[in-house]
């Protein structure tokens, strides 16, 4: 049987459709099995073989609270993410205007430095900055977690902004200025609301950056301002069978996260990529 | 801008314009330039004094100085080698894999329209966005474990005696987890890439009898030079002090088989306590991680900062 050039298109569109969508499941598939767990019994979740089908139970959201004080971790997520990330974009907005509207020579080479600085590996300074945050009493507490962050994310920050800075007409700014708006005004009255856009997706990517962050989280915190990585990893060490208050308390920690990616993907890509990916 | 404006704009002498246009630059960039400058030298300064002086944190009291010794140590420790292969080791096959079956996976979505792409492209981005601490304890518990993982099932159904992954493939099993975080990443910068190229050449090509093969080498990967060179540089970044997956799973062992730079330095920092030689290792770690940037910008840096 030969096929026409219509139906073995159709044909290879089926093909291709299937085997993305195997790769997509296959991908996925940790991510569903969590979310899965978390409403099995801890029976049903360490079974074998492993249960598809059983009847679900909520008490594993019923119980985070009272065996692992969820809340108190979630915060300091919050207060850690949103401080940092507010504390970045003050600095970095500046920054990024003078280099996308006054562009020099030294432009190219001050955001390439900067970059260089997020090729320190954070273990070179890990112990300096455990013993300046001893000595300042400043250990497990989040303003330690939130400088931290401001600086490690301020590179990506000020490179992201500095990409969305670039693609706005520098005509529109100098309009402004000749109807003698001051450099505030400049910023805020113009500038800001062109770029709402790009300001919010970096804001979004820093946010994500803050709130994944693990190995400054998991070395300078203990109990008080403990994020929720943290509580997370004290998850590591077996203490007996709790896997599916485990997947329980993973569900709520990433869910926030995961849905912002979804919504945000495409201006993620933009920033992520410093303008090389439109 | 209304009309009257651009014709203000160009009426202004020409001395009064440049005024305006004086760069207010170098105070708005300081605070940044200054902070990152601060946190580059203040604590690497330290470091290095650190590196210097034999400091436990166990003997207090005892800092003289001892040279180079903390380095002698840590190079010749029975951690070091093991730490920089499967430092190597880790950021290159993560890289390869996110590369490779990032370019392959978004030239399959780009190939053709089939249903629900827009839920694949959902699926195939979101590990990136799981916290790692996470994502190591979903494969290890979940996934990994030899009696009630979903792997341990699988190789039971075809009859095989199931793996212990994280104890006899440690290095193995923390490259897919970190790989399942990254390729993602990959996958989300090359999609969009790809999505931008231009389809009208891609018509012409096929008009002239060029093969679904040669377009995707002769076109398609050279459009991607950029945003590969994006996902290589960023990736290393992250990759070279990759530390969550390691301490949620395998603790670096057994022995040294997982363990990387990042983990030996934790180790011997917060573990035995022990500074100078910690902070040793961490100036070493610096100037490997140095040497992959100096590659890589030299590589792709120009790739970075020019406009196509």
């Amino acid at each position: 049987m030969t096929l026409t050039l219509k139906q073995s298109r159709r044909l290879q569109s089926v093909l291709l459709g299937t085997l993305a969508w195997a790769i997509a499941i296959l991908i996925f598939f940790p991510i569903f099995w969590m979310v899965l767990t978390s409403f099995k019994t801890e029976i049903d979740a360490f079974a074998t073989p492993p249960q598809f089908f059983f009847t679900p139970t909520l008490e594993n959201y019923l119980h985070i609270q009272e065996r692992s004080d969820y809340f108190h971790f979630a915060w300091n997520s919050v207060v850690i993410s949103f401080s940092a990330t507010l504390l970045c974009m003050l600095i970095a907005v500046p920054a990024a205007y003078s280099m996308a509207f006054y562009e020099t020579q030294r432009t190219k080479r001050t955001l390439l430095w900067m970059l260089s600085t997020k090729m320190l590996p954070p273990v070179g300074v890990l112990m300096p900055i455990y013993l300046l945050a001893k000595s300042f009493g400043l250990l497990d507490t989040r303003l330690a977690l939130i400088v931290i962050y401001t600086l490690i994310n301020l590179p990506i920050v000020v490179w992201m902004i500095y990409t969305y800075f670039k693609d706005i007409p520098k005509d529109i700014l100098e309009a402004a200025r000749l109807d003698g708006a001051t450099l505030w005004q400049e910023m805020v009255r113009v500038l800001l609301p062109i770029s709402k856009g790009g300001l919010a997706s970096t804001l979004l990517l820093s946010l994500i950056l803050c709130w994944n962050e693990a190995f400054w989280s998991l070395n300078l915190t203990s109990s008080q301002a403990a994020p929720l990585t943290a509580l997370i990893a004290s998850y590591s060490s077996p203490e007996g069978l709790f896997w599916a208050k485990l997947s329980a308390v993973s569900t709520l920690a990433c869910a926030p996260i995961l849905i912002f990616g979804w919504i945000s993907q495409k201006q993620l890509v933009r920033g992520l990529s410093f303008g090389a990916v439109k | 801008m209304n009309t009257s404006t651009a014709k203000a704009h160009m009426d202004i002498p020409q001395p009064l314009r440049k005024s305006r246009l004086r760069n207010p630059g170098w105070f708005l960039v300081s605070p940044s330039v200054g902070l990152l400058l601060l946190w580059m030298i203040v604590p690497l300064g330290m470091t290095v004094y650190f590196s210097l002086i034999r400091y436990n944190l166990l003997y207090p009291g005892e800092n003289q100085f001892v040279g180079l010794e903390n380095y002698t140590y840590f190079l010749t420790d029975s951690g070091f080698l093991p730490g920089a292969t499967n430092t190597l080791l880790l950021v290159g096959s993560v890289l390869l894999i996110s590369v490779v079956f990032g370019v392959l996976i978004s030239a399959l979505l780009e190939a053709s329209e089939f249903f629900g792409r827009g839920i694949v492209r959902v699926l195939l981005i979101s590990p990136f966005f799981i916290m790692p601490t996470v994502g190591a304890l979903i494969w290890k518990n979940l996934i990994f474990h030899p009696v009630s993982g979903i792997l341990a099932a699988l190789w039971r159904v075809f009859g095989a005696q199931p793996v212990d992954w994280l104890a006899h493939y440690p290095l193995l099993s923390i490259i897919i987890i970190v790989s399942w975080q990254w390729l993602p990443f990959a996958i989300l910068i090359l999609m969009t890439a790809m999505q931008s190229l231009d389809q009208e050449q891609k018509e012409a090509a096929r008009l002239d009898g060029a093969g679904p093969v040669a377009i995707f080498w002769h076109l398609t990967l050279p459009h991607l030079a950029r945003p590969i060179a994006v996902v290589v540089m960023i990736e290393t970044i992250f990759l070279l002090s990759v530390f969550a997956e390691i301490f949620t799973t395998t603790n670096g062992g057994p022995g040294y088989a997982s363990t990387n730079l990042a983990y030996l330095i934790y180790n011997q920092a917060l573990v035995q306590f022990d500074v100078g030689m910690a902070s040793a290792g961490g100036l070493i770690a610096v100037i490997i991680a140095n040497i992959a940037a100096i590659i890589l910008v030299r590589m792709i840096g120009k790739n970075l900062t020019d406009k196509p």
